[in-house]
């Protein structure tokens, strides 16, 4: 047995290039893909690879954000800039519009979130621009039912998944035949964990939104988690707002993410807290998959992302 | 410091503790997180009462799989030590579920098979070892479980390990053979060395995994293959490059090139990344080659050195896994890929069907049937750009679907043109 030299490829660059690989294979198989673009960090990542993937041309494919209205401000500044720095074209498919078209219902209550909302808002804006493929930022690491899925999966004509009927992925060979009306996802960070993307975010100096670092706001606590407060907060009985150090570690809608306390203002400090976490990301932040035992799984059957 | 990253595949039935093993490495490198453990706590409780801790559950992900209490399909599990960032791909053991162990298989560096002390080399751990080696990894690791139920026995590994040596002998693709005594559930010489087998010289199980040779080490020792995947060139200037990832060997700036199939040839004038000109660029990058010459290539060609071409064929036998309930016969036609290339293909005849438990190869088929893996001599529409799948296991593999539901029905190994 013969013992490992020096690296010849960091895992980072390893990662990189198959990333960079689903990106291109996608891009030449299918017709009218896009690649949503939420502004969190997952996302961020992505159009770095889509950079390296297809500079110095322009994306073969528009950006696309689920907007459920809930956004952190922050947020959606930072996808703002980031898009007009990029010089691609941004579709905003809103949750809102599709509230308004009676396509889907507010939830209501202290817990309403617009979370499972997006999905109704996502396959409508999939069907109306008839894209066949659309670019995510999951990855496999984050969730249960996330780690069987594939880095191309298969969405039927309703846009369901069905973890019983997904292709085998072979090698590098991605079979992105579809039939008219389905679609494909396709997950390029599927190998990636949390630790990598912050440390490939530092490798490449990436900015992300400043909420992902330590900062003030008023917060209060709720099933063991803490949350934004905004104007219209509907709170319960016994809680309480007060200001709080926070940072958040995943950006989903402001009603289902909660932050940790952190004084981590920095991507150095940020990456040394996460690589001494014990908790995993979607574990700690995500109210959307407390719900039950196999909440993203039912999700996924229903389309979600 | 630097890690490289190491794939391996997990293999061994429900009852052989893969899921256990799994666990275990992820539990003692400390890579497993607190709600996580929170929850296979509780569930474990739930179905084994008050204190126990079900490792296995860690890795078991579906609903349907928890109710069953099995792994239906490839779990992917990642964890980092200070030395290597590894990614598990956890295969179910049963026989109807070849499919994904070939899935599993198909992207690993080192295969672990997994043996129950007590109950020895069983069909299963076979059939695991043969797939392994049929998909081309090119390191084994054997590792002798629930080795505290034959009280850390000396004699019954040695047993083990020379009766599975006998089997293994006529796995001509794996290059090396390491064999770990364990026991998953006690932690001995997975993570740690153990004191219960002093007669043990080798390295703990993560030990080894974390010094053995990655696939690509030494990339000059394999001929350059880059099979051109996208073309990249802007509506405005003269900028035409072409993109893909190496799937082997090296390449240098200033080196000459040919084309196959279109037969072109050139000199690499430059090979862009988003980062910048690279003077050398090896496997598995990802990159963009200009070349000196103007010539049209496109998606699906490959790029080589004209010393050292693959070879060009519409005839060529294949191993293939079959995937799918319905039979392949000859005469079936499907969509073939192979790199970046898809063409037609046609079934001219089965010439065996292997019998994973004996390894015999037993002639002349009718068909290949779900989880079957025969040799099989086929016909493409256009030529294919190939390696024999034992020197190559990008350039030789392939994918069949079937042309009306689009699913993917086969993978494929080339053996040789025909």
């Amino acid at each position: 047995m013969s013992v490992a030299a020096r690296p010849q490829l960091s895992h980072l660059r390893a990662l990189e290039s198959e990333a960079i690989h689903v990106m291109r294979e996608v891009a030449a198989e299918f017709e009218r893909p896009v690649l949503l673009f939420s502004g969190g960090k997952d996302s961020i990542v992505l159009l770095r690879l889509a950079e390296k993937a297809f500079r110095p041309a322009p994306f073969p494919f528009p950006l696309m954000h689920v907007d459920t209205g809930h956004n952190f401000p922050e947020v959606i500044e930072y996808r703002d800039r980031r898009v007009a720095e990029l010089g691609e074209r941004l579709i905003v498919a809103s949750v809102q519009e599709s509230i308004d078209n009676g396509r889907a219902v507010e939830e209501t209550g202290p817990r309403a979130s617009r979370n499972r909302l997006q999905t109704v808002t996502l396959l409508d804006a999939i069907a109306e621009h008839d894209f066949d493929a659309a670019f995510g930022g999951a990855r496999r690491d984050e969730e249960r039912a996330r780690a069987k899925e594939r880095i191309l999966s298969f969405r039927d004509d309703f846009g369901q998944w069905d973890p019983k009927n997904q292709r085998p992925e072979l090698w590098n060979l991605y079979n992105g035949r579809v039939h008219r009306g389905e679609h494909a996802r396709v997950f390029p960070l599927s190998n990636w964990t949390e630790l990598d993307v912050w440390e490939y975010i530092d490798q490449e100096q990436l900015e992300v939104p400043s909420i992902y670092f330590a900062h003030e706001r008023p917060v209060f606590r709720r099933d063991g988690m803490l949350y934004a407060w905004r104007e219209d907060t509907e709170l319960i009985d016994g809680e309480e707002v007060f200001d709080a150090t926070v940072r958040y570690r995943t950006v989903g809608d402001m009603s289902c993410t909660g932050g940790v306390e952190s004084l981590a203002a920095t991507l150095e400090e940020v990456v040394t807290e996460i690589a001494a976490t014990r908790i995993t990301e979607r574990g700690e932040t995500r109210a959307d998959d407390r719900v039950s035992e196999a909440a993203m799984e039912d999700r996924k059957k229903d389309g979600y992302f | 410091m630097t890690l490289d990253l190491l794939r391996f595949t997990t293999a061994g039935s429900v009852d052989d503790g893969k899921s256990t093993l799994i666990g275990r490495l992820l539990y003692d490198s400390k890579q497993v997180f607190e709600d996580q453990l929170e929850h296979v706590e509780q569930a474990s409780e739930r179905r084994g009462g008050e204190g126990s801790l079900d490792l296995a559950l860690l890795t078991d992900g579906l609903r349907a799989e928890r109710e069953q209490g099995i792994t239906i399909d490839v779990a992917y599990r990642y964890f980092a030590t200070a030395r290597r960032r590894f990614i598990i791909a956890d295969c179910p053991g049963h026989r109807q579920y070849t499919r994904n162990m070939v899935t599993g298989a198909s992207t690993a560096d080192v295969s672990v098979v997994l043996l129950d002390a007590r109950r020895g080399v069983l069909e299963q751990s076979k059939r695991h070892a043969f797939i392994s080696a049929l998909l081309g990894i090119p390191e084994m690791v054997v590792a002798i479980n629930k080795m505290d139920l034959v009280e850390y026995s000396r004699e019954r590994y040695e047993e083990l390990v020379e009766e599975f040596s006998g089997f293994a002998a006529k796995l001509s693709a794996v290059k090396h053979i390491t064999f770990i005594p364990i026991s998953a559930l006690n932690g001995d010489n997975v993570v740690e060395l153990s004191e219960l087998t002093p007669w043990y010289d080798g390295p703990a199980l993560l030990e080894h995994l974390e010094q053995v040779e990655v696939a690509y080490d030494h990339p000059n020792e394999k001929p350059a293959r880059f099979p051109v995947q996208w073309v990249i060139r802007p509506a405005s200037g003269d900028y035409r490059g072409y993109s893909g990832q190496l799937a082997s060997g090296a390449l240098r700036r200033g080196e000459e090139i040919a084309v196959l199939p279109g037969g072109g040839r050139s000199r690499i004038a430059a090979i862009d990344t988003y980062d910048g000109e690279l003077e050398e660029a090896m496997a598995p990058m990802s990159l963009t080659l200009r070349l000196e010459d103007e010539l049209d290539i496109s998606r699906g060609e490959l790029i080589c050195h004209p010393d050292e071409a693959p070879a060009v064929a519409r005839e060529f036998e294949a191993d293939i896994c079959w995937m799918t309930d319905e039979l392949l016969r000859p005469g079936s036609r499907y969509v073939l890929k192979q790199t970046s290339r898809s063409v037609t293909a046609v079934i001219d005849r089965i010439e065996d069907l292997i019998d994973v438990h004996t390894l015999e190869r037993m002639p002349a088929p009718q068909e290949l049937g779900l989880n079957d893996i025969g040799r099989v001599h086929l016909r493409t529409s256009a030529p294919l750009v190939f390696d024999p799948y034992t020197s190559n296991r990008r350039t030789g593999s392939f994918i069949l679907i079937d042309e009306s539901s689009n699913a993917t029905v086969g993978a494929g190994m080339i053996a040789v043109a025909a």
